[in-house]
């Protein structure tokens, strides 16, 4: 029961800040252009306005496939660490981490080829050609840092990491933090790794079907999935944090990156990013792995 | 007279619906004619109406209000029915400018509608010949009022009152069949050319 209490209440906390992160991004990138921007809480309207819109449905499999989505990344969320509490107590392995991540986009993916729409298809595989495109260089990154640590465990990880700044990753490991920046940002999805969403393109790709509740159901599922990917670079590389809110703030910094790498760039082909997430942060990846490991 | 009926029930629950619906209205601007080439520059930095929450959306099915900017022609009227038909309830149109009520410089086209709102219910027009960003942000705003007053219903009547409505798309659309060859549309319209006069 307290159990089930404590996953309700961390799945409530990564949204909230997600949803929060969203909008501050948002106003972030309109000051960024000269303009006024949203009010920070814009995230938060949308998504009720969104569960108090009509929807439309296109089968089961569509319905399922949203929710198999938001569980999916909900349930990586309680393997991160955030400032050394857990919803379940376990050791929060990196392996099952990664394994959990993917099937936020299955599920995804599946909702949108229910839909039928050719767009949604095109969104999709070229989603999944990205996950290709950032799992290597990020992977890479995490191998060193495994082979370093001599543990898989992510609390372990960020506990090595405690005793000032310079103990934190990020410094004594610089090249994989900027590989795994890089593979970040096609990660979150965001300029210029963008490929799967290209409204312009595509018409917003994997979204083109969803309507009202579903699409807000997307939009937590991002807002969750902004939520596990900061708290994992934010373990990894910046030592994990004492107390919550020192937390929350080193997650908004490694968001803060992104969205301004993602406000002033124009977007790859698909097998522009793919190439390039291949070469330029693999190669420092590599780089870093052999610094590692002689 | 119902409507008002209906505003003094309403719950803080309708109230807050209505709250959140207000400051996020997404829209899809279908580019007929001049009218588009107002919406980019309300959206960036000059005007900016994304601090109001409003966005463009890709799909009919993310959006909450059709802009239509612009005359419209019998073909693109049946896009137009078809994109207003996908948006799931609560929407809103906003026509721009004079072509959209009476035709504007198309008054006696052959293959323009002169009022849009006999085919689909319009919920604001905008005056202009175009409407300067200006006066799009001011029908936005409108439109944020009704929302919150509750007013902005026009979608209902399309439910209520949709023989009229159908009788008015079948009646102009018919014209625009393919005239070679034997089409899903052309069979559609031709069998009930007997119903309806011209």
């Amino acid at each position: 029961m307290i159990a089930a209490i404590r996953v309700f209440g961390y799945s409530l906390f990564a949204i909230f800040i997600g949803l929060l992160f969203m909008g501050i991004g948002r106003k972030i990138i309109a000051r960024i252009q000269l303009r006024l921007g949203p009010p920070f809480y814009q995230a938060f309207l949308d998504v009720g306005k969104l569960f108090a819109r009509k929807s439309i449905t296109h089968n089961f499999v569509m319905d399922l496939g949203m929710i198999m989505s938001l569980a999916g990344l909900l349930s990586t969320m309680l393997f991160v660490p955030v400032a050394g509490h857990m919803a379940i107590k376990t050791s929060s392995n990196l392996i099952l981490i990664i394994y959990l991540m993917a099937i936020g986009h299955l599920g995804m993916a599946m909702a949108a080829a229910a839909s039928g729409n050719p767009n949604a298809t095109i969104g999709v595989s070229r989603a999944l050609t990205m996950m290709l495109g950032y799992e290597i260089p990020f992977f890479t990154v995490m191998l060193g840092l495994i082979i370093f640590n001599g543990t898989s465990s992510l609390e372990l990880i960020a506990q090595s990491q405690a005793g000032g700044i310079l103990n934190w990753n990020m410094v004594k490991f610089p090249l994989g933090f900027l590989a795994a920046e890089i593979a970040l940002q096609a990660i979150m999805g965001e300029k210029p790794f963008d490929a799967m969403v290209a409204p312009a393109e595509i018409a917003s790709g994997p979204m083109v079907e969803l309507g009202g509740k579903y699409l807000g159901l997307a939009f937590l599922t991002h807002a969750v999935s902004i939520f596990v990917e900061t708290g994992i670079m934010v373990n990894l590389f910046m030592g994990g944090a004492s107390n919550v809110f020192t937390f929350v703030l080193k997650q908004f910094e490694i968001y803060l990156i992104t969205i301004l790498i993602e406000a002033v760039f124009p977007r790859f082909r698909i097998e522009q990013a793919v190439k390039f997430l291949w070469t330029v942060p693999m190669s420092i990846a590599v780089v870093q792995l052999a610094i590692i490991l002689l | 007279m119902e409507d008002l009926k209906a505003n003094d029930k309403r719950s803080y629950i309708d109230n807050l619906i209505d709250f959140f619906r207000k400051r996020s209205i997404w829209m899809l601007h279908y580019c007929t004619g001049c009218g588009a080439v107002e919406l980019p520059p309300s959206m960036t930095s000059r005007w900016d109406i994304e601090r109001f929450g409003i966005v463009p959306m890709a799909t009919p099915r993310q959006a909450d209000v059709l802009l239509v900017t612009g005359y419209v022609s019998l073909k693109t009227l049946k896009r137009i029915i078809k994109i207003y038909e996908q948006m799931p309830e609560p929407k809103w149109v906003l026509a721009f400018g004079s072509c959209t009520v009476n035709g504007g410089i198309y008054w006696d086209s052959y293959n323009t509608i002169t009022n849009l709102a006999e085919y689909i219910p319009v919920d604001i027009t905008v005056s202009g010949c175009m409407p300067r960003p200006e006066a799009v942000i001011d029908a936005l705003q409108t439109l944020m009022e009704m929302i919150q007053s509750g007013e902005g219903g026009a979608y209902k009547k399309y439910k209520e009152n949709y023989e009229y409505y159908k009788k008015n798309q079948d009646r102009v659309l018919r014209k625009t069949a393919p005239i070679l060859g034997s089409s899903e549309t052309e069979s559609i319209y031709q069998e009930k050319e007997g119903n309806y006069e011209t």
